[in-house]
């Protein structure tokens, strides 16, 4: 008990302690490691601005950055049975939920949204890898034909983004019973003749990717995404044997023919606007006429600006 | 026969009665029928304890067991003029699975199924009954000829799952899966389908995507096995036990989750103690389920599909 510790201690604490940032002001790249600010990161839309990383985006962020303005409607997904086999493992289903929902704040893994791209009218569904992996259970599945029967209702293109690590294990059996009813969705836009236009995103592997996000009229990934049905370890353990560099990655999958482009996140956009136009007979879709940039996107005029030019 | 590991005191009781048999052959004047007779009780009393109420993981080990009838075996005595056809006409020809045109009864028909051998040679060459790409595109590939020549399409399933290979990502497994299961939504001929075994995930809907669903009494379908759901949640492969309790994976939870249309009883002991009768029962059921929809148009069978899987799951299971 002295001076040293009763004044000049507290007092050096407290200069440190004031000196603390708030922890999500910068972001470490995953890859690179750069450290990025992050409002530099989200006007980027969570791709690294050095290396061009593609870190997971929300689905709500998403949304945001690709209707006109910002500016969508949820599609209200009707609410499947809670728990629907009382699972246990080493927690009660309905407690992972929970976590899931408060860590996330949304309720589920999946968002449906109605609104324009480019002035033209889509509804779009995004999987939420954040909220449980984004894993497949009678939710994501009643999202996906609440989505395709708003297609078909409005006549409207439907956008999917995939990201998940598979089927919902804590739904057992009806888990794997949305891999027959997500495709009955997909069969719905088929027979109404509207476009399906696939996003997969990092990752998509299990049976999401062996039902509705590998039966779009069009499949795009995002750079570097891991896109398979089993994943790379499991493999690495059936066959004892190293995985090839790059093995289930996009640009592999570009490769051997099973994706149609792989496209940066920051051009998505643009790109998805030229794709459903075409399908539709719809003619080019001409910048001017796009509402005016909100404050907000910043990040959004850097592609933007290049391309009007021609 | 091969006894599975909870089967190991009936194990001994039978062996012992067989032993006790040996040495009477072997020694005529030896009379041991009477002792015979009740270590064959016994037997039989505890065969019916033990298969009175099976545990899931006991389930799927019943399911899993090698004696147990397989696709082959199906065809073979349910089927006439079983024409085997081959090929998905773009790779190879994959052998975990089998199909072709048949005659059920007089009804000329298209089957098409996982078949996991019966011994090291065959079950190697049929690779356990896991399916690579070409196994579903020839699927596929049936289907349409069926749907073409308005013939009916039963799938017998019996699959742990699809190949866990490089090559099979490489070509696409995930898309043959799912235009399998499309293919299944898509045809206009009445499609059936058996769980005759094990129903194992993605491999087992791309086949089972059907107007009717039946299944053995001691056979399972799961999202996933046991043991890779035990590893994922548990963290530890040994608690199989308690994953395979916790997906209700059975034939009877899965009836009641109302995923599957009808449960085909199997004969005391499991199929693999009475083959001959399992087989029977199923080519019953077969029977049956072909009739409910005979008479019945295209569209109405393409409805009947789209509904059964739109609705399912809109309860779950009782508290």
């Amino acid at each position: 008990m002295n001076w040293i510790t009763n004044y000049v201690k507290p007092k050096i604490d407290s200069l440190f302690s004031r000196r603390d940032v708030p922890e999500n002001l910068w972001r470490k790249c995953d890859d690179c490691g750069t450290m990025l600010f992050h409002r530099e990161l989200s006007d980027n839309l969570m791709v690294c601005t050095q290396c061009g990383h593609h870190m997971a985006i929300t689905p709500r962020e998403r949304f945001a950055a690709l209707f006109d303005g910002g500016v969508f409607t949820e599609v209200k997904v009707p609410e499947p049975v809670a728990d629907p086999l009382h699972f246990r493992d080493q927690k009660k289903y309905p407690d992972r939920m929970k976590a899931a929902q408060k860590s996330t704040g949304e309720k589920e893994a999946m968002l449906v949204a109605e609104g324009e791209i480019g002035r033209t009218p889509i509804v779009a569904a995004a999987q939420d890898f954040s909220f449980m992996g984004g894993s497949m259970g009678m939710y994501v599945g009643n999202a996906i034909i609440a989505a395709a029967e708003r297609a078909v209702k409005l006549g409207r293109p439907l956008i999917l983004f995939s990201a998940a690590g598979g089927a919902r294990m804590q739904e057992g059996i009806l888990s794997l019973m949305q891999m027959p009813r997500t495709t009955v969705a997909v069969e719905m836009l088929k027979e109404a003749g509207l476009p399906y236009i696939v996003v997969l995103t990092h990752p998509t592997t299990g049976g999401v990717t062996a039902s509705y996000a590998m039966l779009g009229d069009v499949h795009i990934a995002e750079p570097n995404a891991l896109i398979c049905f089993a994943g790379p370890r499991v493999i690495e353990q059936t066959i004892r044997e190293k995985l090839p560099e790059g093995f289930q990655r996009a640009e592999y999958l570009l490769d051997h023919g099973m994706l149609d482009r792989v496209t940066p996140r920051t051009e998505m956009r643009e790109e998805l606007i030229t794709i459903t136009r075409m399908l539709l007979g719809l003619p080019p879709a001409v910048k001017g006429d796009l509402p005016a940039p909100q404050p907000e996107p910043a990040g959004k005029k850097k592609p933007a600006k290049e391309k009007p030019a021609e | 026969m091969n006894y599975l590991e909870f089967e190991k005191p009936l194990a001994e009781i039978e062996g012992k009665a067989e032993e006790l048999r040996a040495l009477a052959r072997a020694n005529e004047e030896m009379d041991v029928e009477q002792e015979a007779a009740a270590l064959d009780k016994k037997a039989a009393d505890l065969l019916r304890d033990l298969y009175k109420n099976l545990s899931p993981w006991r389930k799927c080990q019943v399911a899993r067991h090698p004696d147990r009838p397989h696709c082959r075996d199906y065809i073979e005595a349910l089927f006439t003029e079983y024409t085997p056809l081959a090929g998905d006409r773009n790779f190879a020809d994959d052998h975990a699975v089998m199909g072709g045109l048949a005659r059920l009864g007089d009804r000329p028909i298209m089957v098409i199924g996982h078949e996991k051998g019966h011994d090291t040679k065959t079950r190697i060459e049929r690779n356990f009954g896991m399916a690579r790409p070409e196994g579903y595109r020839k699927a596929i590939r049936l289907m349409e000829l069926a749907d073409k020549f308005k013939l009916p399409v039963i799938t017998l399933v019996d699959t742990p799952g699809a190949y866990p290979g490089k090559g099979a990502e490489e070509r696409g497994q995930s898309e043959a899966i799912a235009r399998s299961t499309q293919k299944c939504l898509e045809i206009g001929v009445p499609l059936i389908s058996v769980i005759i075994g094990e129903g194992g995930s993605g491999g087992a809907v791309a086949f089972a995507t059907a107007n009717r669903v039946a299944m053995l009494e001691h056979s399972v379908y799961s999202v996933i096995s046991p043991e890779g759901c035990a590893s994922i949640l548990w963290k530890d492969a040994e608690k199989m036990r308690e994953a395979a309790e916790a997906l209700r994976l059975t034939a009877q939870d899965l009836k009641k989750l109302g995923v599957i249309d009808q449960i085909i009883d199997e004969p005391l002991g499991g199929a693999q103690r009475g083959r001959k009768a399992a087989i029977a029962s199923v080519g019953k059921a077969l029977e049956a389920m072909l009739a409910e929809f005979d008479g019945k148009d295209r569209k109405a069978l393409i409805k009947d599909r789209r509904e059964k899987f739109l609705k399912m799951g809109a309860k779950g299971l009782a508290a």
